[in-house]
């Protein structure tokens, strides 16, 4: 049924309908309501499973570690700083291959401190081994989570949704809440090829010589690129059931687009509205929406954007000395076809600064009255002095 | 699309208000966002929330600069906040208050209605004296005004979103309903 519900309860919604049986997260803004909603529903019985309270998002994940190798379907959530201190398990999350799902509600990264959206924090961990995906609204986030536990649990890897702090966290929209039967029906328990069993003890973790770690790190870029096979099946099914599905990324009127911007999370949705109104004034534009980061859908990217003349890519990150982390990404994507456009970076919306259709539609502006991209990145919206 | 934006005090239930109204909105059949001006919350300093309504999916995530009516919870809000900001010409103005605000210049080019929201509150036990609870009286009011949407998708919504105490606060949704007083447009001059 649908109704309007808050973001943070949409991610609220799926953990419960997913029937997660473990919860341990560490509140920070602007991800506190979601915990919030999940203490309730274990203390009111909507949902039967454990919330562990724990000291630290260091903690939070351990336990998690704990919980999923035993066996049990398991969840966090974080945001900015909390994810900076997990990242040591997040290595150790992919590194003994657990499903573990994570709500990571993108925000700045202090000091300055600042509890606005900002996708540095979970960019930053992308070489961790955690799959990413990217939502755009509150029905994509609910619909992503159930998604992640089907997509983790067939590859064994660990999955991270990512959401907007405020854009998407905080904001009321209707959201169908789909009935637990369908739910059940998409999305079965988790049979772990390996579990902690007293009946059947075995070690876990042990010291891994360099006779067998290599081919331990192989089987994890094996299972990545099995994710991507697997994403679009698991997709399928989803759509089978729930008659939605939102694709690894999205063109949008790029078959004779002559630039190209692109976009991920709640930027892709006012930029629909900006490629629809400059199509309406004859503007050959098209957005390509990027949801799955990791593992990079780099064929995908390949096809829309190889025939364009430009491409723009708007970056809410940036990786210091280099630049913004999604325009790396596309340019690698391209750089080993034959003939691609020039990849044009902008940074825009950090630290919540807002990314309105004005500050879009002059970066698609730019990038048109430019022959080629006048540095790696070129940051918009900067106040003067 | 429509946009409102409702200032109040922390703690004046503002938020809620916005939630209330996009619940209702819903119901009457539109797609609704509404979200808090987003950033940290202190009681009694002054907070806005907005809404945003239209026939399709509202497709627009940023922050609402140029609202098409404002709602204004607390009239002592008037003396340090610019609530016109941004306001299109001829949007609503909708302030808590008991009589209109004596200087009227500030709201030139916009229509502007009141409603004594302070005493429903307190006519259906809602807070206390000097804590009304407003917020369920202000969209009331608002509905009227606006005619839209029906007093009685208000009603559910208040039902759906209140858990304790939801009668009175449909009874004070309804008795603003009646009572609140349109001046109309402020002329540009005079």
């Amino acid at each position: 049924m649908k109704r309007v519900v808050e973001g943070s309860e949409a991610v609220a919604e799926a953990v419960r309908l997913a029937r997660v049986n473990v919860i341990s997260a560490y509140p920070i803004t602007p991800q506190t309501h979601i915990v919030e909603f999940l203490s309730e529903y274990c203390a009111n019985g909507t949902m039967d499973a454990r919330f562990l309270r724990v000291e630290s998002e260091h903690s939070a994940l351990a336990a998690l570690i704990g919980t999923a190798t035993t066996g049990v379907r398991s969840f966090t959530a974080t945001s900015g700083q909390g994810l900076a201190l997990m990242h040591e398990l997040l290595h150790w999350t992919s590194g003994a291959r657990l499903p573990i799902v994570m709500a990571e509600v993108n925000r700045a990264l202090a000091p300055g401190w600042n509890i606005w959206v900002d996708q540095t924090d979970s960019l930053a961990q992308r070489d961790t081994g955690w799959i990413q995906l990217y939502c755009e609204d509150s029905q994509e986030v609910l619909d992503t989570i159930i998604q992640a536990y089907r997509l983790g649990e067939l590859v064994d890897l660990p999955v991270m949704v990512v959401l907007d702090a405020f854009f998407l966290s905080h904001t009321y929209e209707p959201v169908d809440v789909p009935d637990q039967k369908l739910v059940d029906d998409y999305l079965p328990s988790w049979e772990p090829k390996f579990q902690l069993d007293t009946e059947k003890p075995c070690a876990f973790g042990p010291l891994v010589t360099p006779a067998f770690y290599m081919e331990m790190r192989h089987a994890i870029a094996g299972a990545m690129e099995d994710a991507l096979e697997v994403f679009p099946r698991v997709e399928d099914e989803f759509e089978k059931i729930f008659d939605r599905r939102y694709g690894e990324i999205e063109a949008v009127s790029c078959n004779d687009a002559e630039i190209i911007l692109v976009t991920s999370g709640t930027a892709t949705s006012t930029s629909r509205l900006v490629v629809e109104n400059l199509r309406a004034k004859g503007e050959k534009v098209g957005l390509l929406k990027i949801k799955l980061f990791r593992p990079f859908p780099v064929e995908l990217v390949r096809k829309v954007l190889a025939p364009a003349k430009k491409v723009a890519v708007i970056d809410r990150n940036f990786s210091f000395g280099a630049s913004g982390i999604f325009a790396q990404e596309i340019r690698a994507a391209l750089c080993n076809t034959m003939k691609h456009p020039p990849v044009f970076g902008y940074v825009a919306g950090i630290g919540g600064r807002d990314v309105t259709a004005d500050v879009i539609e002059d970066i698609y502006r730019r990038a048109k009255a430019s022959d080629f991209p006048e540095g790696e990145s070129v940051w918009v919206g900067l106040q003067e002095n | 699309m429509l946009e409102i934006r409702f200032h109040g005090r922390g703690g004046q239930g503002t938020v809620v208000a916005t939630i209330l109204l996009a619940k209702a909105f819903f119901r009457a059949g539109y797609q609704v966002q509404s979200f808090p001006v987003f950033g940290v919350e202190r009681r009694g300093a002054p907070v806005e929330a907005y809404i945003r309504l239209d026939r399709e999916k509202i497709l627009t995530r940023t922050n609402v600069y140029t609202p098409d009516h404002v709602a204004v919870q607390d009239r002592t809000l008037l003396q340090n906040v610019d609530v016109t900001k941004g306001l299109k010409p001829g949007g609503w103005i909708l302030i808590n208050s008991h009589a209109i605000p004596d200087d009227v210049s500030p709201f030139r080019n916009f229509r502007l209605a009141f409603v004594d929201a302070n005493s429903i509150a307190l006519d259906h036990r809602l807070g206390s004296r000097t804590q009304p609870i407003v917020n369920t009286s202000m969209i009331g009011a608002f509905a009227r005004i606006l005619e839209m949407p029906p007093i009685d998708s208000i009603a559910e919504a208040i039902t759906e979103e209140i858990v304790a105490g939801y009668e009175a606060n449909i009874e004070a949704a309804r008795d603003a309903y009646n009572k609140v007083q349109t001046v109309g447009m402020i002329p540009e001059t005079g």
